[in-house]
């Protein structure tokens, strides 16, 4: 009796521990691993900041970083408080001036402060979502065509090695050159400087879509393309209704692949165009050349690789509720 | 069979080249076949000797470079659901429930002449017959290999086939799963009459199921080497044929012909003597 007591009580416990070590692990790779990589690189970057001396002044260390960081947000605010007193402002004047004339059109004139480091990241965000999109939606038709048509696919491959190693920055000057001649309006619905960043992310975003959708589409399974046979499927439901749903997981890998090159390549056009957004942000604070400069385009830095991470998840998220294979592991 | 019926499906002078860098590969040659309505074919022979192809050259995945084959007396040369298939890995779509695998097939063939609901019931009319209708709302890697099958069949049966061409369909399954799917098998085509050409491996199968055995030659330049009636009384039950001294002469008689006529591989003693033959010479 005693033993079988002991027995049971021993097996109990070891049941505790295994519940226990394994909630240990979990805790071990989910937070404390990652905590102590972030605590060593934070360590090192202090370190490491202490002994470069550029002629900016020290190197900035994280402590520094996050201060400037409190004062790009703290700077938002106070501008968008002079936006909002700006635009209070205009009103009463047009109130005013419409008491004493009712025939008075009342101007609304835009406010035309200093964008802020969270106004250019919007507009990178935006400049980003445009030029993937519009690549998107060249490269997977274009893609399905490729995987196909095999005659389709000669023509097109020699084009395709041809132009994805091209750089974004070749690409630059001849699109804003070409954006400068074609897009000509006296009222643009947008920037000229927005078009030609968009259009470089876009030239850019095609080749990696376009080039895993075409395997992805070409190597479907031989027994589903007899059952699209034997059906006689048209065109259009064979590509609906075979060829889409088993080439998602391939056309979202060149997805995935064409947003992180996109958001990079965003970065440096805007950096050597001038164009709105972080890398300009980056540029204006390098020349600026104030003690905080370092400082503030570390912020940027870290900021870049924080969106770039985010569109990242964004886009398995979606390929998570657009993929028939719910079990696929999504990495 | 009756000689009226006789001409359903006429395989005439049927052979196909492959061309390889080494030339033309021919696969088949003078394959000769008249199919009756409803009747039940097996086509036996060992790997690779073209088994697959007469298939698809029925179904028109391939086309035939000699010769040519009538369905009531027209040429076939295209794929279509009048000649269904039941593919060997059940090729059903993994993103679809085995409903909607169903319904893409029935959608298909009678867009137009039914109305949704009778598409509705026709469907699961189809699913009842192979079983599977507890099962309608899951998707192919939720069900097993049997079920797999099962639906992969009812698939081709809402089609309304003239022709069910099953590339052995059981091949991958388990012993007893498959005596119970060839049980189901022998049911539907009772009760529906289907023309069925099935490729196979299994003698005990092609016995059971069949009216007639084609059996096959060794590849290349394969063709038929003979065909037996089986004509044992339907519906046929495995347990009471297994005693029944003409099941096993029928059994004995495809089984002479693969590994007696038509044998493939050496038998074990024989090779060996040749490799010690050979051994010896080395030595010498």
């Amino acid at each position: 009796m005693l033993k079988t007591a002991n027995l049971s009580k021993v097996t109990v416990l070891e049941i505790k521990t295994a519940v226990n070590t394994d909630f240990a692990k979990k805790i071990n790779n989910l937070l404390l691993l990652p905590l102590i990589g972030l605590a060593v690189f934070m360590f090192l970057w202090h370190v490491a900041a202490k002994n470069i001396d550029t002629s900016l002044g020290q190197f900035p260390g994280p402590a520094q970083v996050l201060e400037q960081a409190h004062t790009l947000v703290d700077a938002h605010f106070v501008e968008r408080e002079k936006a909002d007193a700006f635009y209070l402002r205009q009103e009463e004047r047009n109130a005013a001036r419409l008491a004493q004339d009712p025939t008075y059109e009342a101007k609304i004139r835009p406010y035309t402060g200093k964008p802020t480091f969270f106004d250019q990241i919007w507009t990178s965000l935006y400049t980003v979502m445009v030029g993937f999109i519009i690549a998107s939606l060249i490269a997977v038709p274009l893609g399905i065509l490729c995987g196909l048509s095999q005659p389709a696919y000669a023509a097109i491959n020699p084009l395709i090695q041809l132009f994805k190693p091209v750089s974004p920055l070749a690409w630059l000057p001849l699109v804003t050159m070409v954006v400068s001649a074609l897009y000509v309006s006296d009222d643009p619905l947008f920037s000229k400087s927005f078009l030609t960043s968009a259009f470089t992310v876009s030239l850019c975003c095609l080749w990696p879509t376009l080039v895993n959708t075409a395997v992805g589409v070409s190597g479907i399974n031989q027994d589903l393309l007899n059952v699209s046979k034997v059906l006689t499927l048209s065109k259009w439901s064979h590509i609906r209704k075979i060829v889409l749903p088993s080439s998602i997981p391939m056309i979202f890998t060149g997805l995935r692949l064409s947003l992180g090159i996109g958001w990079m390549v965003l970065i440096a056009a805007e950096m050597l165009a001038q164009n709105p957004g972080l890398g300009k942000f980056v540029w204006d604070e390098f020349q600026n050349g104030s003690s905080d400069s370092l400082a503030r385009i570390m912020v940027a830095v870290l900021v870049i690789g924080m969106i770039g991470f985010i569109l990242d998840r964004l886009m398995l998220t979606i390929q998570g509720y657009v993929s028939w294979d719910k079990s696929a592991v999504l990495r | 069979m009756n000689t009226l019926t006789d001409k359903h499906l006429e395989l005439t002078q049927v052979g196909i080249e492959f061309p390889t860098p080494k030339g033309p590969f021919c696969a088949l040659k003078e394959v000769n076949l008249k199919i009756a309505k409803g009747e039940f074919i097996s086509l036996i022979g060992h790997s690779g000797c073209g088994k697959s192809t007469v298939l698809n050259i029925v179904a028109g995945l391939h086309q035939a470079t000699q010769g040519g084959v009538l369905l009531d007396n027209k040429e076939v040369n295209q794929p279509g659901p009048e000649r269904a298939v039941v593919f060997q890995n059940h090729s059903l779509l993994p993103w679809l429930t085995a409903y909607q695998n169903v319904e893409l097939a029935v959608k298909q063939v009678f867009q137009g002449k039914m109305n949704k609901a009778e598409m509705k019931d026709w469907i699961n009319h189809n699913l009842e017959l192979v079983h599977m209708t507890h099962a309608a709302d899951k998707r192919p890697d939720e069900i097993s290999g049997g079920m797999k099958q099962r639906v992969g069949i009812a698939r081709a049966l809402a089609m309304q086939p003239k022709i069910l061409l099953m590339d052995e369909p059981f091949g991958a399954l388990d012993a007893l799963t498959r005596a119970h799917l060839q049980d189901s098998l022998m049911e539907i085509h009772a009760d529906l009459g289907n023309t069925v050409i099935m490729i196979t491996h299994d003698v005990d199968e092609a016995v059971l199921l069949s009216d007639r055995i084609v059996m096959m030659t060794n590849g290349p330049s394969a063709t038929v080497g003979e065909i037996l009636n089986v004509d044992l009384a339907r519906p046929r039950d495995r347990l009471a044929l297994a005693d029944q001294p003409e099941y096993n002469h029928y059994r004995h008689q495809v089984l002479k012909f693969l590994y007696e006529k038509q044998r493939k591989i050496e038998p074990v003693s024989a090779k060996k003597k040749s490799q010690l033959k050979s051994g010896d010479n080395q030595v010498a």
